[in-house]
This record gives C-alpha cells, sequence and structure tokens, in this order.
C-alpha cells in the first residue's frame, strides 16, 4: 500500500515530464491559424478585457468600443483620417430651427443575418438606450432628446419607457425633437450609443450578448469572454468601407508587456497600445511600423472648487501661477519620449484649425515661466495650505511617473521643494469615488478622451455648470452663456467661435490646467500593412492589408 | 482515523467563515465600485443609483455578506460587472491555474528532491556546493526577473518557445511558466530535502539498515527518504495553495488567463463578487491541501497516528 503511493507519486511525475518535453519546445515555426494571407488574412491583434457587456449604449471604453466599431456602422461615421462626420447609413438629416430634425435612413441596409435596417431599428435602439430600467452607462447620451427626463429621471421611477421627441413616420424616415437648441447634433450621431439594433437584440438578449449581430464590415464568429474575439469580413456588406483583410481575431493580454513581446517574437500582428517602458526601444524594435498619431485625448490637472481653499476670490492667480510653474515640454520629452505634446488649448489637435482647435489660446499661461510663476502665486494668497498634493490613481496608465516630474517642475519653480507631493490613491475605482463624493483636497489629474470630434465635447461636459464629467464643480455663468449661445448658433463656424471664447473664459480663471495632448501609439509586425490609427487612437481594422 | 479526519473537517466551518468575512470586509473598505464603472467620468446618478440596488450595493454589509453566503451554498457565487456569472469565470480559469500548478509541483518534485537527495549525500562537495550556490541566486532573485528573462531569451530571441501562452494554455505551452513559478520552492524544497537527508543519514537505523547488508538504493529510498520527506512534504503540501493564489506575476507575464488574472482584475475593477468567489475556492484548496499533508504523514511515519 505504502510502497504503491511511492510509485504513483513517481509514475504520475515521470509521465507529466515525459509527456511535457516530448511536446514541448516547439512552437518557434507556424504563422498561427486564420489560414493564407492576402485578402483573406487574418489580422492578430491584442485586446484588453471589455468591462462592461458590449452593448452599444452601454459601452464607454476603448476596449469594447473597439469592437462595436467593427460591427456597427451608424448614421454618421467619423472619417478615420480627418475625423469629420460623415453620412453613413444616413441619406439625409435635415433641420430648420436646430431643434427638430427630419431623418431619412439609407435603403438597401440589412444587419449580417439578414433584417433590413429601418428608422425602427434606430428608434428602437435609442429608446433601449435611455431608458432608466436597462442600466445603459451611455444613457446621457440621448439626454437632449425631447422626453428623456420621463424616461430616465434623475431619481425615481421612469413615467414612460418611450423618448417622446422620436417618432418613427415611414419605413426609412424619422423625426427627433431635441429639448433646446443644439445645432451641431447630428454630429454627435457617429458615436456608437446611437447604433441601431437589430430585432434578436430585444427578443434574445443573453444570445444576443454572447454573439453581437450587427451591420459594420465584419461579423463575430466566435467570442470567448475574457480571452478571445474572432471577427470575420462580412462578404455582403453594403458600406464602401469593406473589410481589405479576411478577418481580425482579438487577443486579450493580461499585460501590454507581454502583446508587445508577442509582437517582436513574430506571434501577434497589431499592438495598439505601446508600454511605456517599451517606447525607447520601439524605434529600433519597429522602424517605420511604429505609429504615434495625434489622439482626441487632452491631460488636464481639476480643482477641486467645492473645498474653500481652492475657491478664493485670488484663486485665479494661484492656479495660473501653478500652471506657469510646470514644464509641459521637459517633461513630454523625457517622460514620455515625445509621444504627447505640450498643451496650449483645452481641445485636441485632431479637431483641426476649422474643427476649433486654437493652438497658442492659453498664451503665457500654459508657459514654463518660473519666476512669474512664483510671482503669481505670492500675489494670489499662496498656495492653499502651503502644499499642493496631486492626487491621481495609481493601479494604471503609470501616472506616479510624470506626477512626480510635474511636482518637481513646481517645487523648482516655486524655490521651494515642499510645494508639491503625489497624492495616489490604490484604484482607479476608490478614485473616481473620491471625486465624486468630492473628497478631493487639491488638484487631481483629469484625463478627457472625445467621444466624438466636436470642441463642444472637450468643453461642455467638463466645464460647464454641473456637466456630467466637471469633477472640480467648476462653474462660471459667462462661460456657461457662452456655450448655450454657441450651441443655439446654426453657422459652424460662428458657433466655434463662440465656443473658443468660452475656452477665453475657460483660461482667464484657469478653471483646469491643460497639460498635453496624447497621442495614439501603436505598432505593428511586417505580416501586414496599411495600418493607421484613427482620431480616437483606434486601428482602422477594415483597411488593414495582409501579406 | 476517521474521527480525526471529521474533527479536521468541522474545524474548516470556522476558517472558512473568518476568511470570507474578511475578504469580504476588506474589498468593501475599498469604496463604491459603481464609481470606476462608468470610465473617467461619472456614472449619471439614476443609472449609478440602480447599479447599486441591482448589486445589492445599497443594502449594508453584513446583510450583503449574508446574502452572499447564503447564494454560495446553492452554488450561485453571484456575477462580474461584464455580466458573467463568476461560477463561469472560475470555470475558464481554475482548469488553466491548475494545469500550471501541476506543472510547477512536478517541477518541485522531480528536480527538487533529487537534487535534495544527490547534495544531501555528498555534503561538502563540489556538487553540493555548486547546487547550494544556484539555489541561493533562484531564491534571491524575483520572480518577475527570471519570468521576463526566460521569456525574452527563450522566447524571442531564440524562439525555443512562444513568450505569450495561448487561451488554451495546454501542458507543453506552461512548462516554462510552471518552471518559473516553481523556482523559488524548488530551491527550498532543494535545501530542505538535503538537511533532512543529510542529518538522518547518521541516524542509528540507517546504519542498522546498511549493516543487515541491504543494497544502497534501498536504503537510500526506502528508510533514509521516507522519514526525510516529512518536511518535505508539508512544505509543498501548503505551496500548492500558495502556488494557485500567488501565481499572478507569472500569470501575467506569460497572459495566463488563469486565477491570478481573474482576481487582479477582480481587484483593479473592485468586483467584490469575483474576489471573494475566488478567494474563497482557494481558502478551500489551502484547507484540503494541508488536510491531505496531516493524512500524508501517517503514510510516510507509521509512528504518527491520529485517533
Amino acid at each position: 500500500m505504502r510502497g504503491a503511493t511511492h510509485a504513483k507519486w513517481a509514475a504520475c511525475a515521470v509521465a507529466v515530464t515525459l509527456a511535457a518535453t516530448a511536446c514541448g519546445g516547439g512552437g518557434d515555426s507556424g504563422g498561427g491559424g486564420g489560414g493564407g494571407g492576402g485578402a483573406n488574412g487574418v489580422v492578430r491583434s491584442s485586446w484588453g478585457d471589455p468591462q462592461n457587456p458590449l452593448e452599444p449604449a452601454n459601452t464607454n471604453e476603448v476596449q469594447g468600443g473597439k469592437v462595436l466599431d467593427m460591427v456597427f456602422r451608424g448614421l454618421k461615421r467619423y472619417d478615420p483620417k480627418t475625423g469629420k462626420a460623415k453620412d453613413m447609413l444616413a441619406e439625409k438629416i435635415d433641420t430648420k430651427d436646430s431643434t427638430n430634425f427630419d431623418i431619412t435612413v439609407k435603403s438597401g441596409w440589412t444587419f449580417s443575418n439578414g433584417e433590413k435596417i429601418t428608422a425602427q431599428s434606430f428608434v428602437d435602439a435609442w429608446n433601449y438606450g435611455a431608458n432608466l430600467k436597462n442600466d445603459q452607462k451611455n444613457a446621457y447620451f440621448f439626454g437632449q432628446i425631447d422626453g428623456y427626463e420621463k424616461v430616465h429621471p434623475e431619481s425615481g421611477k421612469a413615467s414612460a419607457t418611450k423618448l417622446s421627441g422620436l417618432k418613427v413616420t415611414g419605413e426609412r424616415t424619422f423625426t427627433v425633437k431635441l429639448n433646446q437648441k443644439f445645432s451641431t447634433w447630428p454630429e454627435t450621431l457617429g458615436y456608437v450609443a446611437f447604433a441601431p439594433l437589430p430585432k434578436s437584440f430585444f427578443k434574445d438578449h443573453d444570445n444576443w450578448l454572447s454573439k453581437p449581430i450587427g451591420n459594420g464590415p465584419y461579423t463575430v464568429q466566435s467570442y470567448a469572454k475574457g480571452s478571445q474575439m474572432s471577427l470575420r469580413k462580412w462578404g455582403k456588406y453594403p458600406g464602401s468601407d469593406k473589410a481589405q483583410n479576411g478577418g481580425v481575431d482579438l487577443k486579450v493580454y493580461t499585460d501590454n508587456n507581454t502583446a508587445y513581446t508577442d509582437l517582436t517574437a513574430g506571434n501577434l500582428d497589431l499592438v495598439d497600445d505601446v508600454p511605456a517602458s517599451q517606447l525607447k526601444n520601439v524605434k529600433s524594435d519597429l522602424g517605420d511600423r511604429y505609429l504615434n498619431p495625434p489622439a482626441g485625448i487632452i491631460q488636464t490637472l481639476a480643482f477641486p472648487f467645492y473645498s474653500k481653499a481652492w475657491n478664493t476670490p485670488d484663486g485665479a492667480k494661484v492656479r495660473k501661477g501653478l500652471s506657469m510653474a510646470i514644464n509641459r515640454k521637459q517633461i513630454t520629452d523625457t517622460i514620455f519620449q515625445k509621444t504627447r505634446t505640450p498643451a496650449s488649448d483645452w481641445t485636441s489637435p485632431v479637431l483641426g484649425e476649422d474643427g476649433g482647435f486654437k493652438k497658442g489660446l492659453c498664451g503665457e499661461a500654459c508657459e514654463y515661466k518660473p519666476d512669474e510663476a512664483k510671482k503669481l502665486v505670492k500675489e494670489g494668497g499662496g498656495l492653499p495650505g502651503g502644499q499642493v498634493k496631486i492626487g491621481y490613481n495609481a493601479d494604471t496608465g503609470s501616472h506616479k511617473e510624470w506626477v512626480d516630474a510635474v511636482c518637481n517642475s513646481i517645487n523648482n519653480a516655486l524655490d521651494n521643494d515642499r510645494a508639491c507631493v503625489g497624492d495616489p490613491t490604490g484604484t482607479f475605482a476608490d478614485f473616481r469615488n473620491k471625486i465624486t463624493q468630492k473628497k478631493m483636497t487639491g488638484p487631481f489629474r483629469a484625463g478627457w478622451q472625445m467621444d466624438y470630434p466636436l470642441i463642444q465635447n472637450f468643453l461642455q461636459p467638463l466645464y460647464y455648470t454641473n456637466a456630467s464629467s466637471n469633477d472640480g464643480k467648476w462653474t462660471n455663468k459667462q462661460f456657461d452663456k457662452l456655450i448655450d449661445q454657441a450651441n443655439a448658433e446654426a453657422d459652424t463656424a460662428k458657433a466655434v467661435e463662440k465656443f473658443q471664447q468660452a475656452e477665453g473664459v475657460l483660461r482667464d480663471q484657469m478653471g483646469a490646467i491643460a497639460l498635453w495632448y496624447q497621442n495614439g501609439s501603436a505598432g505593428y509586425s511586417e505580416q501586414i500593412s496599411n495600418v493607421s490609427l484613427n482620431p480616437f487612437s483606434v486601428p482602422v481594422y477594415s483597411q488593414i492589408k495582409v501579406k | 482515523m476517521g474521527r480525526y479526519v471529521i474533527r479536521r473537517l468541522l474545524q474548516m466551518i470556522p476558517v472558512f467563515i473568518g476568511a470570507t468575512l474578511l475578504i469580504f470586509l476588506m474589498v468593501n473598505v475599498m469604496g463604491d465600485p459603481v464609481a470606476g464603472l462608468c470610465g473617467d467620468r461619472q456614472c449619471d446618478p439614476a443609472t449609478a443609483a440602480r447599479l447599486r440596488t441591482d448589486l445589492g450595493l445599497d443594502k449594508p454589509v453584513w446583510q450583503q455578506y449574508a446574502t452572499y453566503m447564503g447564494n454560495v451554498f446553492t452554488g450561485d457565487f453571484g456575477t462580474a460587472f461584464n455580466g458573467q456569472k463568476v461560477t463561469e469565470l472560475m470555470g475558464t480559469a481554475f482548469p488553466v491555474t491548475i494545469r500550471l500548478t501541476v506543472v510547477a509541483i512536478v517541477f518541485e518534485i522531480v528536480i527538487g528532491i533529487s537534487l535534495g537527495v544527490l547534495t544531501g549525500l555528498r555534503r561538502g562537495r563540489p556538487v553540493d556546493t555548486t547546487v547550494l550556490l544556484l539555489t541561493l541566486v533562484v531564491i534571491s532573485v524575483p520572480t518577475f526577473v527570471t519570468g521576463l528573462l526566460l521569456q525574452l531569451l527563450l522566447g524571442v530571441e531564440w524562439g525555443v518557445i512562444k513568450p505569450a501562452v495561448s487561451t488554451e494554455a495546454t501542458f507543453d505551452e506552461l512548462i516554462v511558466p510552471g518552471l518559473v513559478l516553481a523556482s523559488v520552492s524548488l530551491a527550498y524544497v532543494t535545501r530542505l530535502t538535503r538537511t533532512s537527508i543529510a542529518e538522518n543519514r547518521r541516524a542509528d537505523y540507517v546504519r542498522t539498515a546498511i549493516a543487515k547488508g541491504l543494497p544502497r538504493r534501498r536504503v537510500i529510498i526506502r528508510h533514509l527518504l521516507r522519514n526525510s520527506l516529512i518536511p518535505v512534504v508539508t512544505f509543498i503540501g501548503t505551496d500548492i495553495g500558495g502556488l494557485m493564489g500567488g501565481a499572478i506575476v507569472t500569470e501575467r507575464i506569460f497572459n495566463i488567463h488563469g486565477v491570478g488574472f481573474q482576481l487582479y482584475q477582480g481587484i483593479l475593477r473592485q468586483n467584490t463578487q469575483t474576489v471573494v468567489g475566488f478567494v474563497t475556492i482557494l481558502v478551500l484548496v489551502f484547507l484540503v491541501a494541508n488536510l491531505l499533508v496531516d493524512l500524508l504523514y501517517a503514510v510516510l511515519d507509521p509512528r504518527i497516528r491520529y485517533v
């Protein structure tokens, strides 16, 4: 009996080792499944585990958005190069008063299961997205549509299930009534929350979630949650941006460093998040196959205006002083290896001059002027409590490095080595928690990735009184008035001008310190070509060619 | 023996409840998970409130715990934030980590014990010194350094393995990660075995066995090794739980979607259901492994009896 135990252990061990060595070792050859290159080749790309179920109105982070961008097409689509909103499923969107819109859907479009796309497909999807009962995290995108407060009240139960502002008037036509003037509203329709949904979504929701059905250039072939999603070209896709490859395999990586290693070893074709620690090697590893175009992302420092210490009459001077004490160029050059650009306004270069980006709008307030900084902080009554604590979350995004650098810069400028320290919070959730509960005591990091390439999206959600992402609770009557006027302005150029005037108010009051614009960062293998990133820093998968 | 096992099993109940309660409280102290669900922006208050009700977060902690435990006994571990059942997550994560642990334990047993016997029998000789020095190096170098180094050399430079393990995570893909995971414990097993063997070599019963004229192999395996294995078995037994829970580093480096990865994600997203569910299972693994170790003592040394 006892002898047998030993024998079993030994036998077991030997068997496993033998089996292991016998089949181990290989794996250096074989370029992965997928079969063949050319138009049928499959792109192997890195992915992160999406945080929420993959529903258009429930996906608010890049990883889930990436998939929806391949599987769905909405009324509008943002041009992958210019970011301009162009008609996709929309035949026309008309308005006379910037409040009532008549929308006609193009004919000939279907979902990949063959179901026709009609006006009803949109109206049903939008009603679902807005309905409080469905817990959709992007519900507020429908907030401008009439009747939203009944479907999605701030508290209590919903008194309606459908938005009264939406009316189907024909098979391919419907009307939208907004609750206020919003001239650029049609241009927000490229956002994925506004995508149409097939009937199967409502009928068999669980099934749909395990294998989403949309109307984009790709269909979901298989989806193993948390590990891999295989998308394949949809042959009958009626749009002009047909897939140039056979499909895309999205593989979830536990760590972006591992994904990068896999790329250099030839087991992966595309990484769209090159880790900061590899930026030094990326040129020698990949050469021209490294992309670093501007993206619609800006990093700022917000202030807790709910805290008395930071909301003093002369506070603007202190805030401006702090802004001038930060050596943006040095930090973006050294810490970020020039993958970020010092900010000189509160929008992003991807908007373009016509879209509202204005280089230098911030003026000297965003330049490094240590002497002036010191003077301004002194004039403004000094730092509240004698010290600035910059809040950030320590779990992701390597924020510690740059916060420490910013503090160093401030300390040097103010000649006081205790003027600024970093104030880390363990997890992102807890960091957000402190912000929403208004528990921040000093400036804190506030990154913003645009939802759609409009100057409105860089200003209104962030700085309008009580807006959804106004984390610092900054409030200014003049600013709010200018935003309202801009939204009501039917002429785009004039609207942009109004928005920029509002931005001027933000600058003069220094409602938030603009730090830098962020670039997308992607690398790819020799197996693929024609790779580019769109203004949202998501790869334009459908245009990738496999060799 | 039977009574001993029952007593041990009963002891598991308070340990089990205590451990889960502690984890539950700790995750809850971290704050409101709903705050992190909406990305870099604030969830709109109505949706946030609804999510909180749906997830049961609006109730007092003790009530959440009671409900949770009640559900656990019916096999319902709740739902993760991405809409997946936690049991479903476990179903994909545990097999992978168990495979990884098996590979690691086999390495520990085969390499660790053989090296231990070898050096224990040749104390002070060059072999002994070399192995001792090697184990010292292995113990002092952190796992992530060994892991990244092996990944770079074997995976990228020489192309012997794939740097990242695929979704299937087959045994052959797990050899290198398993070796990395086992490395530190392996060194300890070697040292433990060595010391134990060296001590027992001079014991009376070994001398008697040699004097009886038994073959050397039989003396070493049957008499010497068996008695020397008790501390080693203890170590390996407790290590099973440690390896499963502590694989986070190795799993991250080699892209293994196992328990470590799920726990890491769960903690980052402050997903109480995932974290508590996985830890609960890990606690059970620990307890069972310890029980098995205690029972193995009796097999190795008949003088140890459980009444």
